[in-house]
C-alpha cells in the first residue's frame, strides 16, 4: 500500500481572465522511504501540485478533478477540521524561503510549542520545549538555543529549524519545496543530506521540487518532469538520465552544465515557455519541440509506459 | 605599462587591471553606541584584490553570498567609489576620475545586472529603453537612434525588432527582459562589459541562449567580459579564467582548466566537491566545512578561512597568506604544508 496516491489530478486557477489549468491529469504514488523529485521551470506547476497534497493551493486556485489518497483515506473528501490533522502529523511542507516562513518576534521554541500544542493540547509546554531540543540536536543546533529568535540564525540553520518543525511530528510524508534555492552550495549540500538522513532515519517519504536539475538527478529516486502543468514524463533517475524520451527532457538535459565534463557543448530549447492563459492547442510543448509532427498541433497526447514504468506523454512513442 | 602575449590567432593585451582595490562600507552604530565608542567598524567588503583582465577574455569572479563579487564589479565601472587602491582601464588609472571624464569612460564599459525585472524601467517603451544611453551620451537621436536600437534588438534575437520596440517590460519573459538589457548594454559600442549573475533568474531551459549570445558578442564585437557568478557549473562553462573569492579576497586564481582539475586551496575543494553533479550513478563526497561564512565586520586573523580550514596550522591563525603562483597561470593564497 503506497502511502500518497494521486489519480488524474486537475487543478484550476479561476482568474479574472478565465480558468487558468495549472495541473492537468497528473497520477503517481509513492512508498515510505522513496524520494520523489518534481523537476520543471517556473509556472510548470510543480509547487502548485505539492500545495494540493496539503489542499493549501492559494485562492484563486481550486482542486477540480482527481483522487489524492494518504494511507488510503481520500484528503479531498476530509472535512476542514480532519484535513488540520493531516497537515504536520501525516504531511509537512517546507517552504523556499526560510526568511519569511519563520515568525520574527517569536523564539524558535515558541514556534515549537505552537505546532506541537496545537495538534496535541494536553502536552507541557516543558515536555514540548524538551522535544524541540531533541529535533534541533538531530539536526545539528545546540539545544539551548531555543530560546533565540530567527534573525540570531544564518539562513542555513534558518532552513534547519524549518526542517525541524516539519519533521517534529512524525510525518509520514515530506515536501520540500526549493528547500536551498535560497542557500549557497556548500549549505545546500549540507541541507540536502541532511533531508537524505532523515529520510532514512525516519523512513520518510520525500517529494524534493525543484527547478535545479543537477539537484534532482543527484537527490531522488524517481524523477517526475513538469511542463505546462503536465507531467511530461516519468522513470527513476538513473532510467531518466540514461534515456531521457520526451523531447523536453532531452532538451533541459543538454541545458544543464556538468562540472565534471570539460568541452561540453550546451544547447538551450528554443522558444519561451508558454502563457499559461492561452496554451497552445494539441502539445503544450509542441511549439518548442523539433519532432513536432501534425498531430501534435491537434492532439493531445497521453501518457504511454515506454517500458519498466518509464511514461511519457509525446506522440513520438506507442502505437 | 602594457602587456602583450600571443593565444592562439589573437594578440592578447590587457584591458583592465585591479590592484590593492579595497571597498569598507561604514556600519550605522546606534545613539548609544556613538556615545561610548569612538572606533568606527567597516563591512570590509573587498578587501585587497589584485587582478587583471587580458582583451577578448572571460574572467569570472566566483563565490558563495557576500564574498565580495559583486562590489568588485561595481568598483570596476565605478558605480562604487573604492576606498583604496587602484584600477586601470585601457592603460590609465580611472580611479579617479570624475565629471566629463567619468562619462566619456562609461561609453567604454558596461553592466548587466542579475534581475532583468528590476533593471528595465516599467514605464518605458523597449525602444526607448535601449536606446536611452545614446541620449544620455548625445550620441543619436530620431532616425539614427531608432536604427541603431533596430540593430542591436536584431543582434540579440530579439526579432522582428520593429515588434519589439514597442513593447513594455511586462509583455516580455525574463528571458526577452534579459536580452533587452544585453542590448542595451552593447548600444555603445564598448569595449569591456561586467555580467553579475545575468543567468541566475533566467529558466535553465533559456540560459544557455543569453550565454551562447555573450560569447558570440566577444567573438563579433571584441568584447571583454567579467562575469560575476556564483554557480561554479556556469563559470566552468563561460569563462577562460576563474577567480575564486571568500571574505573580500582573492584565495584562488587561474586558468579554468588546472583551476578545476587540480584546486589547490581547501576552500576551492570544499566548494567544487558541493556542487550537484547531474547524474545519479555518479556518487560524490562532499568535504565538509565546519561552521559558517563569518560576519565581513569582524574577519578572522591570518587566513581569514582558517577557522573553517580542515588542514589548518598554527601559523594559520597568525599570518595571512599571499596569492602565490604555484603552476603556470595558477595562484593559490594558502600557507604551504
Amino acid at each position: 500500500m503506497p502511502f500518497l496516491e494521486i489519480d488524474s489530478l486537475a487543478v484550476d486557477y479561476r482568474t479574472g481572465r478565465g480558468a487558468v489549468r495549472a495541473i492537468e491529469d497528473v497520477s503517481f504514488s509513492l512508498d515510505k522511504g522513496e524520494t520523489l523529485g518534481l523537476a520543471g521551470e517556473s509556472g510548470s506547476g510543480k509547487s502548485t501540485l505539492g500545495l494540493s497534497i496539503m489542499r493549501l493551493v492559494p485562492y484563486p486556485g481550486v482542486i477540480v478533478k482527481g483522487l489524492i489518497k494518504i494511507e488510503e483515506t481520500d484528503i479531498l473528501k476530509l472535512p476542514e477540521h480532519e484535513m488540520c490533522q493531516i497537515r504536520g502529523r501525516k504531511v509537512a511542507y517546507i517552504f523556499q524561503d526560510p526568511m519569511t516562513s519563520l515568525n520574527p518576534v517569536k523564539k524558535i521554541r515558541a514556534h515549537f510549542a505552537e505546532l506541537i500544542r496545537t495538534h496535541d493540547p494536553k502536552t507541557s509546554e516543558k515536555e514540548a520545549n524538551e522535544r524541540a531540543k531533541t529535533v534541533l540536536k538531530n539536526l545539528g543546533i545546540l539545544a539551548e538555543r531555543i530560546n533565540d529568535y530567527p534573525h540570531q540564525f544564518s539562513g542555513g540553520m534558518r532552513q534547519r529549524i524549518m526542517i525541524g518543525l516539519a519533521i517534529a511530528l512524525n510525518p509520514g510524508l515530506v515536501i520540500a519545496d526549493e528547500p536551498t534555492t535560497a542557500l549557497d552550495v556548500i549549505v545546500q549540500a549540507k541541507i540536502l543530506d541532511l533531508l537524505e538522513n532523515l529520510r532514512k532515519i525516519y523512513g520518510l517519504a520525500l517529494i524534493l521540487i525543484s527547478h535545479d536539475l543537477s539537484i534532482i538527478l543527484e537527490r531522488c529516486d524517481k524523477i517526475i518532469v513538469m511542463y505546462a502543468g503536465h507531467m511530461v514524463e516519468y522513470a527513476t533517475s538513473t532510467e531518466l538520465h540514461r534515456d531521457p524520451r520526451h523531447p523536453y527532457t532531452q532538451g533541459l538535459l543538454r541545458s544543464i552544465p556538468n562540472i565534471e565534463l570539460s568541452d561540453q557543448k550546451l544547447s538551450a530549447i528554443t522558444g519561451s515557455p508558454p502563457n499559461m492563459l492561452n496554451l497552445p492547442k494539441g502539445c503544450p510543448f509542441w511549439p518548442r519541440c523539433s519532432y513536432a509532427m501534425e498531430t501534435c498541433q491537434v492532439n493531445e497526447p497521453s501518457l504511454i509506459d515506454v517500458g519498466g514504468n518509464h511514461l511519457v506523454r509525446c506522440f513520438l512513442y506507442g502505437k | 605599462m602594457l602587456f602583450v602575449w600571443q593565444i592562439g590567432e589573437f594578440i592578447l593585451s590587457e584591458i583592465v587591471r585591479v590592484e590593492n582595490l579595497k571597498k569598507y562600507f561604514p556600519v550605522q552604530k546606534s545613539f548609544l553606541e556613538q556615545l561610548f565608542t569612538r572606533k568606527m567598524s567597516y563591512v570590509k567588503a573587498v578587501d585587497d584584490v589584485t587582478f587583471s583582465i587580458k582583451k577578448r577574455e572571460i574572467f569570472t569572479l566566483a563565490g558563495e553570498s557576500g564574498c565580495g563579487k559583486t562590489t568588485t564589479g561595481r568598483l570596476i565601472v565605478r558605480l562604487l567609489k573604492p576606498t583604496s587602491g587602484k584600477i586601470y582601464f585601457k592603460g590609465p588609472d580611472i580611479t579617479k576620475l570624475e565629471g566629463e571624464k567619468l562619462r566619456l569612460l562609461k561609453r567604454k564599459m558596461q553592466i548587466i545586472f542579475q534581475d532583468p525585472y528590476a533593471s528595465l524601467n516599467p514605464r518605458m517603451k523597449l525602444g526607448d529603453a535601449v536606446g536611452h544611453p545614446l541620449e544620455i551620451h548625445g550620441l543619436a537621436k530620431g532616425e539614427e537612434k531608432k536604427k541603431r536600437v533596430l540593430d542591436v534588438l536584431d543582434k540579440v534575437g530579439l526579432t522582428p525588432p520593429e515588434q519589439f520596440i514597442n513593447l513594455y517590460p511586462h509583455q516580455l519573459s525574463g528571458g526577452q527582459r534579459q536580452r533587452a538589457a544585453l542590448a542595451r548594454s552593447i548600444i555603445l559600442n564598448p569595449d569591456f562589459i561586467v555580467a553579475d549573475e545575468p543567468v541566475s533568474m533566467i529558466d535553465v531551459s533559456l540560459r544557455t541562449t543569453i550565454i551562447d549570445l555573450m560569447l558570440n558578442f566577444r567573438k563579433e564585437l571584441g568584447l571583454t567580459y567579467l562575469f560575476i557568478t556564483h554557480d561554479l557549473a556556469v563559470a566552468k562553462y563561460i569563462s577562460d579564467r576563474i577567480a575564486i573569492m571568500y571574505l573580500g579576497k582573492i584565495i584562488e586564481m587561474g586558468n579554468k582548466e588546472r583551476l578545476f582539475l587540480n584546486p589547490m586551496h581547501p576552500y576551492t575543494q570544499a566548494l567544487l566537491s558541493a556542487i550537484p553533479v547531474p547524474d545519479p550513478e555518479r556518487k560524490r563526497i562532499t568535504i565538509e566545512l565546519g561552521g559558517e561564512v563569518p560576519s565581513a565586520i569582524n574577519i578572522p586573523p591570518g587566513c581569514r578561512f582558517h577557522p573553517r580550514c580542515p588542514n589548518k596550522k598554527d601559523e594559520c591563525a597568525i599570518k595571512e597568506p599571499q596569492l602565490i603562483e604555484i603552476e603556470k597561470d595558477h595562484f593559490v593564497a594558502c600557507h604551504p604544508s
